[in-house]
């Protein structure tokens, strides 16, 4: 069947199967970045953002993706705010395998855009999309907390 | 001295942070092959059972199949799948596909085909005739006489006793435990039971097999142990070891489930069925039915104590569950002794283990290795000796603490089944660890609220593990120079998320005082970088990290040969800063211009070395594990609100990943505690097969975890570090249990302590109470 979708800003046309998932879409598109995890949607691993919400892609027909923006962390490269998210992540220790640190990422993108201070249990509940078997979360709120500190810094200065 | 350390002992960024922060194509299955097939396993649905008939017919003739293995046309080689240094410690039992299934999840046929949907279709299209025999699942029953014999093939070599289900068995003796249990004012014994758990690395197994324009089989697959897989698939495909590459890419975790052959001999062997790229990658129920897990153990501990809190005698008796094959049972339950049993130097100690065969998933590595399931019971009954005694919970553990300069009871014993020498403790910071835990969780004035409904608990357990394998385990090194300074290092030890890419760059750019960014580092391709036994045993940084620290002073003594040639000064004058040379008088010479004179203007050579470090000892690390609950006594909910872990690592090379091991090992042991388990369903077919119903913990469930990290700074390692990937798992799960029995006055010797066992656990406690009292009445 034929879909159409804004993958990573661009408009495009696919002719995918009906079976076929959004994450195994994505994925043959070479966005490396959206990774297989559980096929549940229960891990995160997969999560894209959809509309500019976090969506878990395992679980998603590319189909039902049809005249939706989905964005990917290779749509976000050289993005000066998801960069702020990402060297906040670097900086805090709190990628190990990081396996699971695009989707993190998407995730805390999606929780700054919609609240400029958000506190450390919405950052939680906002990571609890995404499961971690390596950190243990210490660093991954850590990191947040200072992405969001570093958010205010620029808007107040800027 | 430590002033002078520039880039070891600091938090230096990740060297590979950067490309995963913005999720670059880094991992195995991040690529795609021209040709490239899809695998899919056919898996056995009966627990124990004989193939009478196996038909492909249907599925070879399926669109897109482009190869169905089976026993049929795989030749019968035995093998054993645990990644461990060769010989791999016995028993070997296991073959790709054998005429016999022995679990819910054992491989029964392969399937290479054009698309995944072709693969899993074509899988429905093999006709499999199974005679059912009796299956066996509890470790007491399969040992009995007249249980099934799991066993029973004739080329099984090394299994203790095949008729009786034993995998593997383990004896050992120090001084006399009877005569100590004799000189007891107190003997108490106790059972206790693990469960199974399962790593759960976020990235499941995945191998991409292709053979390369010179006809050699190249193996890309997620691994911990990329120079053991070359050598275990070789011979499981009867090839030159030399004819096989393996190549490991970023590692999506692994915690031990990836020391193990479970995906590459397959892959592999579709590769050269069908002469075409072939991926194989394992769902998440896979992982759970197909892959490796924790062994459980049940626990006969009695230990003899005098008045004093003096132990005088430990008799430790192990049931492990190996399930269907004996990969690492062994080795497990070594460590599970050696642990417990060196970590309090008791005198006489006496150990008996086996590890019994029974139809359910294969259990193998997991980090902690058996220490986390021993000290489990060692730790409860020592809270439960201190009650019994009125003396306080933390001076037993002090009483007994092995000190430097003594010699644990078996620290020769149990090297993957070997001995090694009997070597004193050099350094050990257990005392540090438990005062500076104690201060971080406020032991003192800790007021456990044991009354009411919401019932708070605080409790202690120790832990210690090992560096890496003593005389047995080995890494080595090759480092170049190049014309920018920068240098290539190219180390076999697979970085499997851990950071230790970042820590070989570290000690590298410490000794050479050049940026760590300076510094290439790849690993690991067995093509191009030396031997290594993998990311496994606490070795990495230890084992590994010494011949990184050992090539580089050679690369250095290089640089520094050139620079005193162009300086006109003795070498011992010079001294390394900056990516530079300096002679005391101010001349200096750049890596750079070094390196270019060496490549091209004088007496031309490489600057380069190679080197390789295995250790005749194996310094432990030690660890305090510091727990607050609250028990819902209405309802059974166990809550953690704070763990502590203080863990003497000797000298932590990059603190914040140190403190980011520890946090993850916490967290594994909390779901270890609480909420993990695989229960099945009376039939050996797992319930718990998605993160749905298997629990690991997500953010908000997280406790405040607070790590500590004690320096002792041991003479073997670099820098003095020892390790800390292990250790941290291995004594919190106890702590917690030492918590809810503080909280409650009820012990529960079984994990995990979910709300229905508690529940239970204290209504039964209750009933008890009660019969007491009207006994009394009467």
């Amino acid at each position: 069947m034929k879909i159409q979708l804004k993958l990573n800003g661009c408009d495009q046309n696919f002719d995918v199967s009906e079976q076929l998932t959004l994450l195994q879409l994505l994925r043959d598109e070479g966005c490396y970045s959206v990774k297989h995890g559980c096929e549940s949607g229960d891990c995160g691993a997969c999560t894209v953002l959809m509309n500019d919400r976090p969506a878990v892609s395992c679980i998603m027909l590319a189909a039902q993706a049809h005249e939706k923006s989905v964005i990917t962390l290779e749509g976000l490269d050289d993005e000066p705010r998801t960069g702020c998210i990402q060297d906040a992540f670097v900086n805090s220790g709190a990628i190990q395998c990081g396996y699971c640190t695009p989707a993190m990422i998407l995730v805390t993108r999606a929780l700054l855009d919609r609240s400029s201070s958000p506190s450390e249990t919405q950052i939680r509940e906002a990571l609890n999309g995404v499961l971690c078997r390596c950190t243990g979360y210490v660093k991954p709120v850590e990191a947040v907390l200072n992405a969001v500190r570093q958010q205010s810094e620029v808007t107040t200065h800027g | 001295m430590d002033d002078e350390l520039k880039y070891v002992g600091h938090a230096v960024k990740k060297v590979d942070a950067r490309k995963l922060a913005t999720g670059r194509a880094a991992f195995t299955d991040d690529i795609e092959m021209r040709g490239m097939l899809h695998a899919k396993l056919l898996y056995s649905p009966h627990a124990h059972a004989r193939i009478r008939e196996i038909d492909t017919s249907q599925a070879e003739r399926a669109p897109g199949v482009r190869a169905v293995l089976t026993y049929k046309n795989v030749p019968r080689v035995i093998f054993s799948s645990a990644g461990e240094n060769y010989p791999e410690p016995p028993p070997y039992d296991q073959v790709m596909f054998d005429r016999k299934v022995r679990f819910v999840g054992d491989r029964v046929a392969a399937v290479a085909a054009d698309s995944v949907e072709a693969a899993d279709s074509a899988l429905a299209l093999i006709r499999v005739d199974y005679e059912l025999l009796d299956p066996v699942f509890e470790v007491e029953a399969a040992c009995q006489p007249g249980a099934p014999v799991i066993h029973d093939e004739a080329d099984a070599t090394g299994i203790y006793d095949a008729r009786r289900n034993i995998a593997a068995h383990l004896d050992l003796l120090a001084g006399d435990p009877e005569q100590g249990f004799r000189g007891a004012d107190l003997v108490m014994e106790r059972d206790y039971r693990t469960q199974f758990v399962q790593h759960c690395a976020l990235e499941p197994h995945v191998t991409i097999c292709y053979v390369d324009e010179d006809d050699r089989l190249v193996i890309r697959t997620s691994t911990q142990v990329p120079f053991h897989v070359r050598r275990i698939v070789a011979h499981e495909l009867q090839l030159p070891v030399g004819r096989v590459r393996v190549i490991k890419p970023r590692i999506g975790g692994g915690f031990g489930g990836k020391q193990e052959v479970v995906t590459e001999d397959v892959c592999a062997a579709l590769c050269l069925a069908t002469r075409r790229p072939v991926r194989l990658e394992f769902t998440r129920e896979e992982e759970f039915i197909a892959a490796r897990s924790r062994h459980p153990q049940t626990i006969r501990l009695k230990m003899g104590v005098r008045r004093d809190g003096q132990l005088t005698a430990v008799d430790m008796r192990v049931l492990a569950n190996a399930g269907a094959y004996g990969t690492h049972s062994l080795t497990v339950m070594g460590v599970t002794a050696t642990k417990t049993f060196s970590l309090y130097n008791v005198a006489n100690a006496k150990f008996t283990g086996d590890a019994v065969y029974t139809n359910l998933p294969v259990t193998g590595a997991f980090r902690g290795y058996g220490a986390p399931q021993g000290f489990f019971a060692f730790e409860s009954l020592l809270d439960e000796l201190a009650a019994e005694l009125g003396i306080d919970r933390i001076e037993i553990r002090r009483k007994n603490f092995i000190r430097a300069g003594q010699v644990p009871p078996f620290a020769q014993i149990i090297s993957e089944g070997k001995e090694t020498a009997k070597r004193a403790i050099v350094t050990c910071g257990m005392e540090e660890c438990l005062r500076r835990g104690m201060d971080e969780i406020g032991w003192n004035d800790a007021r456990s609220r044991p009354t009411g409904r919401m019932r708070t608990g605080f409790g202690v357990a120790c832990a210690m593990q090992s560096s890496g394998i003593a005389r047995l385990d080995m890494g080595s090194t090759f480092m170049k120079m190049n014309e920018d300074g920068s240098f290539n290092l190219l180390v076999g030890v697979p970085d499997i998320g851990t950071g230790s890419d970042t820590i070989m760059a570290q000690i590298a750019a410490e000794v050479l005082r050049v940026d760590p960014e300076k510094i290439i580092v790849c690993s690991s391709d067995t093509d191009f970088t030396p031997f290594d036994s993998g990311a496994y045993a606490s070795s990495t940084t230890f084992i590994s990290g010494t011949s990184v620290l050992k090539a580089a002073e050679e690369v250095r003594r290089q640089i520094l040969s050139v620079a005193a040639d162009v300086l006109e000064c003795d070498v011992d004058q010079l001294r390394c800063q900056d990516g530079a040379v300096y002679d005391p008088s101010g001349g200096s010479i750049s890596y750079s211009d070094i390196c270019h004179r060496a490549l091209y203007e004088k007496d031309q050579f490489q600057i380069m070395a190679t080197a390789s470090h295995y250790s005749p000892s194996s310094p432990p690390p030690f660890a305090a594990a510091f727990a607050e609950v609250v028990v819902d006594v209405e309802t059974g909910i166990v809550q953690v609100k704070k763990v502590v872990s203080a863990v003497d690592c000797g000298f932590a090379i990059n603190p914040q990943t140190a403190e980011g091991q520890v946090e993850g090992a916490v967290a594994q042991a909390i779901g270890f505690a609480l909420t993990e388990d695989m229960p099945h369903d009376g039939e050996g077919r797992m319930l718990w097969t998605d993160f749905r119903s298997y629990k690991i913990l997500a953010a908000s469930d997280m406790p405040e975890i607070v790590p500590i990290l004690v320096t002792t700074k041991d003479p073997a390692g670099p820098f003095g570090a020892k390790s800390i990937a292990e250790i941290p798992i291995s004594s919190p799960a106890a702590a917690i249990a030492n918590a809810v029995a503080d909280a409650t006055g009820v012990r529960i010797r079984e994990l995990p302590l979910t709300p229905e066992r508690v529940y239970r656990a204290l209504k039964a406690a209750q009933h008890v109470a009660q019969d007491t009292v009207e006994v009394s009445r009467r």
